[in-house]
């Protein structure tokens, strides 16, 4: 199964070895080549299977990434870098979706899961155990005989 | 002639799980032992046709038999033999013909070593199995047949995918698809429990063995897939949450929750209607997961089409199973005994909460793969769900779990004393603290979550072994004792101690190597080199290679440690494949202890002086070798806890434990494999 999903998947990562690092594009300053690293890995290459910019070297990619980079030095916040390119590519562009009410269901379930079965635990617990507790000597007896069996 | 016995052999298969299928029906209904063993017979035979099916499409893969339409597509005469046998499953037919051995032979083995179920329980089951190799064989004879014969054969295949042409990649499929495949029989014996209306402590006995075997299964090839993604793609990554991944790792979390859940059902006959649940959720998983990679929906948005008709076949043959399974499960399980009950701080509330988190972390994978699918068709419009929502989502939950982890083994049944289990653990904390500040103080750059992470990792690897510390009473009883006790204690108990420890070495390789992996790439002309974590590569030579069906361009580069000292030689590789005319690297990787010095060749370029120069990457990845052996001595684990049922089966008359075992640890176990 995985075969020929895998391959389409990757079929463009095979062609960008050292994409995002290649010494060409690099900015000079290093502080702001980390923060478009960084950004690289949270925008989608558009014409990729399932990759950021930082993978790929698809010349769709190298061109978001310059564009990334130009921004990034001329000042422009995480924020503004994100807006710039959403305003171009749409939403699809952000691999990280937005905290919007479209989006609701997918940040919010994983929390609901979590939240209903806690719910249905805790309704279980407040039926209280009917089985009398073991008496001293019992439980000892027990212990000895959990002994004997180790 | 023999491609012509696969297909007739395979088609037998289909009449005979037919007959499967109707036999075990009719012995349930009629209650006929006769009947019963002819469905038995049936399976074992479908499997038996299967078997020569499939070694037929291997021989037609291995004698290059061009005439074969699959052949064609996905071999070439020049491949190495090892890919020419692995070409037989690297194709979809092939890979669904794969599918169906794996389903029959579950079959098989169900009807073989059943001797201890119920016969009620055992008919339904047959034939649930069978009914489910019907599906998927006519699938596969009807639309997805590997041995269509071509009217005009070429000279010469097409060749499979030079990227599949990797050990790792051959063994992936099978491995994958007994652990996916193995899920069918816990769906089976699910339909069977709900039929029958009891899902008792035997019957959640008859669950864990065959959920442990495709539980740890699937964890080898979940690893081999992602070795192989992180030696073969070249770029370092071994995750990237990718759809086929997802697919994957799914049924992954859903066993892991059934592994748990059975415990409880068998141990406190509780929960007996969630277990049910989770075990026609385990196949069902596994059904999307073939759906969803092979009919394309998910890469629909480029140019690459999949078949989409098999994909509605596949959408059908999901819909149909699942709807069925779940429509019994509306029906039948309300009636079913709620089981006993338990106080809030208990070994089963730890293993509910377990459960709890492993459904959400499925939601999220679930959410974030088939999302965009969702908003796409509901508002039209096109989002992207990557790898930073799963790190906000799904990492978080795990590390909840985690953290819960080592408490659960130490929690007594029915009411524990939670203040006492955390006291058992204080060494694993101390430790856990001990690696948190050692973290910070001695590794740059500092970060917090790669602290938090390795003391993760340290307090389930100490957490788990605390468990074994308690169990032969470590440092109470005279050390000889303590040894007795050890040599003593069953395999169960090793493998749930082995799988939880393997997840802290997991845990421990996978912080370090995301947090502190360092990446230089430079243009190199001979003897230039780059620096990466303080190693240096110097550039020596690149030659021509040629290899059995590729020309390479290989690169020798000298890599110093940093005490100067020679590291190793690495030599990758730049790979032009003659028959489809792909590239792929194959990298270099030099082990330094637990850490890969990895080393890829890009591209030739042209220097300002016209002379050739290189792209090359290093890659430091600390700790990598433990991301891919945690899951090693997970899926160990596992086995082991097997092998202990088996050794039962032979011993036969041991006695049933009842001491306070762990979660992975076998109970009382009648007759099975």
């Amino acid at each position: 199964m995985s075969g020929l999903a895998r391959w389409l998947v990757v079929a463009c990562a095979v062609l960008c070895l050292g994409a995002a690092s290649d010494p060409t594009e690099r900015l000079a300053d290093p502080g702001q080549e980390a923060r478009a690293r960084a950004l690289f890995k949270e925008v989608r290459c558009l014409v990729c299977q399932n990759e950021s910019i930082d993978a790929s070297n698809a010349e769709l990619a190298q061109d978001l990434r310059a564009i990334v980079r130009q921004e990034v030095a001329q000042g422009r916040t995480d924020v503004e870098v994100r807006r710039f390119l959403t305003d171009r590519y749409g939403e699809y562009v952000l691999l990280k979706p937005r905290f919007s009410w479209a989006n609701a269901a997918l940040w919010l379930i994983p929390f609901l899961v979590v939240l209903a079965g806690g719910g249905m635990l805790a309704s279980r617990w407040r039926t209280p155990p009917p089985e009398p507790e073991l008496t001293g000597a019992e439980s000892e007896a027990l212990a000895r005989l959990r002994q004997d069996e180790t | 002639m023999i491609v012509e016995i696969g297909a007739f052999a395979l088609v037998l298969s289909l009449v005979l799980s037919v007959l499967q299928t109707v036999a075990s029906a009719l012995a349930r209904i009629r209650r006929a032992p006769v009947l019963a063993a002819v469905g038995e017979a049936a399976a074992i035979s479908a499997f038996a046709a299967l078997a020569v099916s499939f070694a037929a499409l291997v021989y037609a893969f291995v004698v290059s038999d061009f005439s074969v339409a699959n052949v064609t597509a996905n071999s070439h005469s020049a491949k190495p033999m090892l890919y020419k046998v692995g070409g037989a499953w690297g194709s979809h037919e092939g890979s669904m013909l794969l599918w169906c051995l794996a389903l029959t032979g579950f079959g098989a083995l169900l009807a073989g070593y059943g001797r201890g179920l119920s016969a009620g329980l055992k008919s339904v089951a047959v034939a649930t199995q069978g009914a489910l190799g019907i599906a998927f064989l006519a699938y596969t004879v009807f639309a997805s047949n590997p041995f269509w014969r071509l009217t005009d054969p070429p000279v010469e295949g097409r060749s499979l995918n030079p990227l599949l042409q990797d050990p790792a990649l051959i063994l992936h499929p099978p491995f994958l698809y007994v652990g996916y495949v193995g899920l069918s029989v816990v769906f089976s014996l699910a339909i069977a429990a709900l039929v029958e209306g009891r899902a008792d402590a035997a019957w959640a006995r008859w669950v864990r063995p065959w959920t442990l075997a495709a539980w740890s299964a699937l964890t080898i090839g979940i690893t081999l897939g992602a070795f192989w993604a992180y030696y073969e793609l070249g770029w370092g990554g071994w995750w990237f949450w990718d759809p086929v991944e997802n697919a994957s790792f799914m049924p992954w979390l859903i066993a892991t929750a059934l592994l748990h859940s059975a415990v409880v059902t068998e141990r406190r006959g509780a929960l007996p209607g969630w277990t049910i649940f989770l075990a026609l959720g385990g196949f069902t998983f596994s059904m999307l997961g073939a759906f969803l990679v092979r009919s394309g929906v998910l890469t629909s948005v480029h140019a690459f089409a999949v078949d989409p008709t098999r994909g509605v076949l596949l959408l059908t043959i999901l819909g149909v199973t699942a709807g069925l399974g779940f429509a019994l499960f509306a029906w039948r399980a309300p009636a079913m005994a709620r089981g006993g009950l338990f106080a809030p701080i208990s070994r089963e509330s730890a293993l509910v909460l377990n459960n709890i988190l492993l459904a959400a972390a499925t939601a999220t994978v679930l959410l974030g793969t088939l999302y965009p699918l969702i908003r796409e068709a509901i508002a039209g419009e096109a989002i992207s769900v990557g790898p930073p929502y799963f790190n906000l989502t799904f990492t978080p939950l795990m590390f909840i779990l985690l953290l819960l982890l080592p408490a659960g083994p130490l929690l007594a049944w029915k009411r524990a004393d939670a203040g006492a289990a955390l006291q058992r653990l204080w060494v694993a904390a101390l430790l856990a603290a001990v690696a948190a500040v050692a973290t910070l103080a001695l590794v740059e750059p500092r970060s917090l979550f790669g602290a938090a992470g390795l003391a993760l990792g340290v307090w389930l690897i100490i957490g788990s072994l605390t468990e074994v510390a308690e169990r032969i009473r470590l440092f109470r009883v005279p050390g000889a004792e303590a040894l007795r006790r050890l040599g003593g204690l069953p395999r169960g108990a090793w493998g749930m101690t082995l799988a939880h420890a393997g997840l802290g070495v997991f845990v421990l390789g996978a912080v370090f190597e995301t947090t502190w992996k360092a990446e230089t790439a430079e243009v190199l002309a001979l003897g230039q080199r780059l620096e990466v974590a303080g190693y240096v590569l110097v550039l020596e030579d690149v030659a021509p290679v040629q290899g059995p069906n590729y020309e390479a361009e290989q690169a020798t580069l000298r890599a110093l440690a940093p005490d100067g000292t020679l590291a190793c030689m690495a030599q990758p590789e730049r790979r032009q494949y003659s028959a489809g005319g792909q590239t792929t690297s194959e990298v270099a990787i030099c082990t330094r202890g637990l850490s890969h010095l990895y080393v890829v060749l890009g591209e030739r370029r042209q220097a300002a002086d016209g002379g050739p120069v290189w792209l090359v990457t290093g890659y430091w990845n600390p700790w990598a070798l433990l991301i891919f052996l945690g899951p090693g001595l997970m899926a160990l684990g596992g086995a082991i806890s097997l092998s202990d049922r088996r050794l039962r089966l032979v011993a036969g008359r041991r006695a049933a434990p009842v001491a306070p075992a762990p979660a992975a640890a076998p109970g009382p176990v009648g007759g099975q494999a």
